[in-house]
């Protein structure tokens, strides 16, 4: 592209960063009128005084104009309002409640979409990650997307964006404008931290989770309920979200729910999931909800009976290392003896190989499923674990093709997503009297930068 | 003892064919007349688990961020590892998620 495509990038980028200035101001704008309206001189009494009295002594009052509600709010609310369990008095404590989610993903725009709908009273969202998945936001902050989003379908709420990553140093100031914080993110660090920073706060904290098909909620400090840390001193070593597939769905379903116990716990309608925890299975459609999972436990060190954790301990209190500690002592990454040189390849000289057309065997151990998204022309899928027994059968196929190079050229090479596996699986051969086989260096992530680019991207 | 055992959160990955309910028969632990949670343990480590067992046990216990429930109950309720289990209990092994 040319210094003029470059200027024209330019000048697009500065529109659009103006028209959603615009948007924010407009939504202030709306806002403030509203507030107008929800605050507009109440009509004179028409009713004698001492009737008035006699009718209050009764406990019987003459109306507020539409309950104190504007007529847009009677409008946009209606369907809620005509709830007998939430009603207008449901609908004043949603007005002026403040939620923070915190995280911007799947769960996260779920949950702010319903909670603008519905009507709380602010709603801030606070993630620092750029977007992927919404076309006309590629490259954007997320918070941007999904505040545009709760603007988009309705104007008359207060939407705050935090564009910056939650962390210990910069929480509590956040935190501590909100009344009700929502753990939509993504990591066991954050999950502590965030967990942390409203004990302290004394902040409810309506936790969701998701992987795979899989879902999780529950409420942690409310109403002497117990926090985060009191189910689990410890962090699990456990999967994370980046490496294993989801389905858009059920993070959906999931942030729904965060979305219905915020209602709850914001109107004190309802029994909130506090001391509860709901799973969600998506593959068998089954909720399971445990009626009593541990309570506040008295030696919880952030919110038990001595807590000695303050905020300045909080605020120096390294999380990632404390999310790491476990998790690389439950799961061990074996580690590796370097690979002699020769044994190793780049991309580029792989690449040169396939153009000579000479005889060799490409094998790429990923799971399967992966192999099935993208794959290079003509490799045989032996995912890593699978490779020890099919060794045998595997000998016989590759001392043919190892005849056939004549020695002139390494007979077998192996690829992986990372070219981490395709190391283990190179040892592996040599472990069982293989010798020729090769890794190719940074794999199948180095081969669509270095040599295919349209190799398709699903990482 | 009749058992039914539930795995979830991803526990049931360690087991064969990923099942995640298992009716099973539980026989009480030598010298004892009655099955108890730290029985029931290694009675699952021994006989359920395929692989990982450190991904669902930690010496006598489970390993953290697993949450048991008997009866949908926080297994720490009734008594922790010694907690002990009745006829046709129904315990559920799920183990804690943090993805968004
Ligand atoms: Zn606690």
């Amino acid at each position: 592209m040319g210094a003029g495509g470059e200027r024209t990038e330019a000048i697009m980028r500065e529109i659009a960063s103006l028209r959603a200035k615009r948007d924010e101001l407009d939504s202030r704008i709306r806002f403030f009128e509203a507030q107008l309206r929800v605050g507009g001189a109440s009509p004179p009494s028409t009713l004698p005084p001492s009737l008035s009295t006699k009718l209050d002594a009764m406990g019987v009052h003459a109306a507020a104009a539409s309950g104190g509600l504007s007529p847009d709010m009677v409008r946009r609310y209606s369907r809620q309002l005509l709830l007998p369990e939430f009603g207008v008095q449901g609908q004043r404590r949603l007005s002026r409640s403040s939620v923070l989610v915190v995280g911007a993903g799947g769960l996260g725009s779920a949950v702010a979409l319903y909670l603008a709908a519905c009507g709380v009273g602010s709603l801030g969202i606070a993630d620092g990650e750029n977007i992927m998945h919404v076309e006309a936001y590629v490259g954007q902050p997320k918070v941007k997307s999904a505040s545009a989003a709760c603007r988009a379908i309705n104007s008359s709420i207060k939407v705050f964006d935090h564009h910056l990553k939650l962390k210990s140093k910069n929480a509590v100031s956040i935190v501590r404008q909100y009344d009700i914080v929502v753990d939509a993110t993504n990591s066991i660090a954050s999950r502590y931290m965030l967990s942390d920073c409203c004990a302290l706060l004394h902040k409810p904290l309506i936790s969701g989770s998701t992987i795979g098909l899989k879902g999780q909620l529950t409420v942690y400090n409310h109403n002497g309920g117990p926090c985060y840390r009191c189910l689990f001193p410890n962090p699990a070593a456990c999967q994370s979200s980046s490496d294993n597939g989801i389905l858009g769905v059920v993070p959906g379903v999931i942030g729904c729910l965060q979305a219905l116990e915020v209602i709850k716990v914001a109107t004190r309608v309802g029994e909130p999931l506090s001391g509860r925890m709901l799973h969600f299975d998506a593959l068998s459609s089954r909720f399971k909800t445990a009626n009593k999972i541990h309570q506040k436990s008295s030696t919880c060190t952030v919110c038990g009976s001595n807590p000695n954790f303050t905020q300045d301990d909080f605020m120096m209190f390294d999380y990632d290392s404390f999310a790491q500690s476990t998790k690389s002592s439950n799961k061990p990454t074996p580690s590796l003896n370097p690979l002699p040189k020769n044994a190793r390849v780049t991309c580029r000289e792989y690449k040169r190989l396939l153009d000579s057309g000479r005889a060799h065997l490409l094998l790429d151990v990923r799971p399967v499923h992966h192999f099935q998204i993208a794959s290079i022309a003509n490799s045989v899928n032996i995912p890593l674990h699978e490779l020890k027994e099919k060794l045998t059968r595997l000998r016989d196929a590759l001392s043919e093709v190892a005849d056939v190079s004549h020695g002139k050229h390494r007979p077998l090479y192996f690829i992986s997503q990372r070219g981490d596996d395709s190391q283990v699986a190179v040892h592996i051969l040599r472990e069982n009297g293989f010798p020729y086989a090769s890794d190719i260096v940074g794999g199948l992530e180095s081969w669509a930068q270095e040599a295919d680019p349209g190799f398709p991207v699903y990482w | 003892m009749h058992l039914t055992l539930e795995f979830g959160g991803g526990l049931e990955l360690l087991l064969e064919n990923s099942t995640k309910v298992h009716k099973v028969e539980v026989p009480p632990q030598d010298g004892e007349n009655m099955v108890t949670m730290k029985g029931l343990l290694s009675w699952v480590k021994a006989n359920l688990i395929k692989e990982r067992p450190e991904m669902f046990v930690k010496g006598d216990s489970v390993r953290p961020g697993v949450l048991a429930l008997i009866n949908d109950c926080d297994w720490e309720l009734c008594g922790g590892l010694d907690a002990e289990l009745e006829e046709k209990d129904v315990v559920v092994f799920i183990s804690t998620l943090h993805g968004g």
